[in-house]
């Protein structure tokens, strides 16, 4: 008899497991996004089931509601010849069916290696017992903004260059497209502004 | 039954390989080979939470949480210049990134 626990995670590790397949071997590219996007909340409620509810409502969020999303955008914008990719897409998959046994293999072995050493619940570097607060998200809160504040200051950094390189990676300006420009409109004045003519009665200009 | 750290970094695993091998299959779709990435940044990340979980350790968390954030980072920017790429060239084939002659 499996507990409520156990069988939510066999729930959430099989639905994540196959749609994880489905990304990897779905021949439309948005398929493989709505699929990404199903391996996110199901991860999400594993990392419900280990007790991290922060990241993962943070996971959902950012995730599902922003990479995924973004994702999605760029396939739909983008022209892609289906039939093309779905020609040429098997051709590797011997050799990455091999790599992928081997990397089985070798993490189960160092898994099962490493899981009964003693000494790894020892060497805890912040053990949750010395956080104050009762929530993970207090928790969370108590450390991000004093321990590891530089981290975090950091990764709003990350963050930033990545939204100011992927602007001025799309940004373009339409050649025929008429703009106000500030600068000029400063620089105007009665001098340059008006140009005064004498127009001779019955001749015009 | 109950579910163990030995349960979580099956899943992870499994997932990690299933991001590599979409990286090999799909050598020619730049998109799922992305999308392969981020299949992998949350191997890592599932594997983080749960050595969180069972140590007692918070210190996995936070940086699940800048891993999550380069993350992101990373889908921009490769989406940005992806974007970019098919502007110039009207294709997203991996064969057709040979302008370099590298």
């Amino acid at each position: 008899m499996l507990g409520l626990q156990a069988f939510f995670f066999y729930i959430f590790a099989f639905i994540a497991v196959g749609a994880a397949m489905m990304v990897v071997f779905s021949k439309n590219p948005v398929h493989s996004v709505l699929f990404l996007i199903l391996t996110f909340v199901a991860s999400a409620g594993l990392f419900l089931l280990a007790g991290a509810e922060f990241l993962a409502m943070i996971l959902i969020v950012v995730y599902v509601g922003a990479v995924a999303i973004l994702f999605l955008f760029v396939v739909m914008m983008l022209d892609l010849d289906i039939g093309q990719l779905k020609r040429r897409a098997v051709q590797y998959a011997p050799f990455g069916a091999i790599i992928a046994v081997l990397l089985l293999a070798q993490l189960i072995i160092a898994g099962s290696g490493t899981l009964a050493d003693p000494t790894l619940a020892i060497a805890t570097a912040l053990p949750m017992s010395e956080v104050g607060g009762g929530s993970n998200i207090e928790q969370l809160g108590n450390v991000l903004y004093t321990r590891y504040i530089l981290y975090f200051q950091l990764a709003g950094l990350i963050l930033f260059v990545a939204m100011i390189g992927a602007i001025v990676l799309t940004l373009r300006h339409k050649e025929k497209v008429r703009r106000q420009s500030i600068p000029d409109q400063v620089a105007r004045n009665p001098a340059t502004a008006i140009e005064i003519k004498k127009v001779e009665s019955g001749r015009g200009i | 039954m109950e579910v163990g750290l030995g349960q979580y970094l099956t899943v992870a695993a499994i997932l990690f390989v299933i991001g590599v091998f979409g990286i090999f299959m799909n050598r020619k779709n730049i998109i799922t080979i992305l999308m392969s990435v981020e299949l992998i940044l949350l191997a890592v990340n599932i594997n983080f939470v749960a050595f969180s979980a069972f140590l007692n350790d918070l210190a996995g968390q936070v940086f699940a949480l800048f891993v999550l954030t380069v993350a992101a980072a990373e889908a921009a920017i490769g989406l940005a210049i992806l974007v970019v790429f098919f502007r110039n060239r009207g294709s997203i084939a991996v064969d057709d990134v040979n302008t370099m002659k590298g």
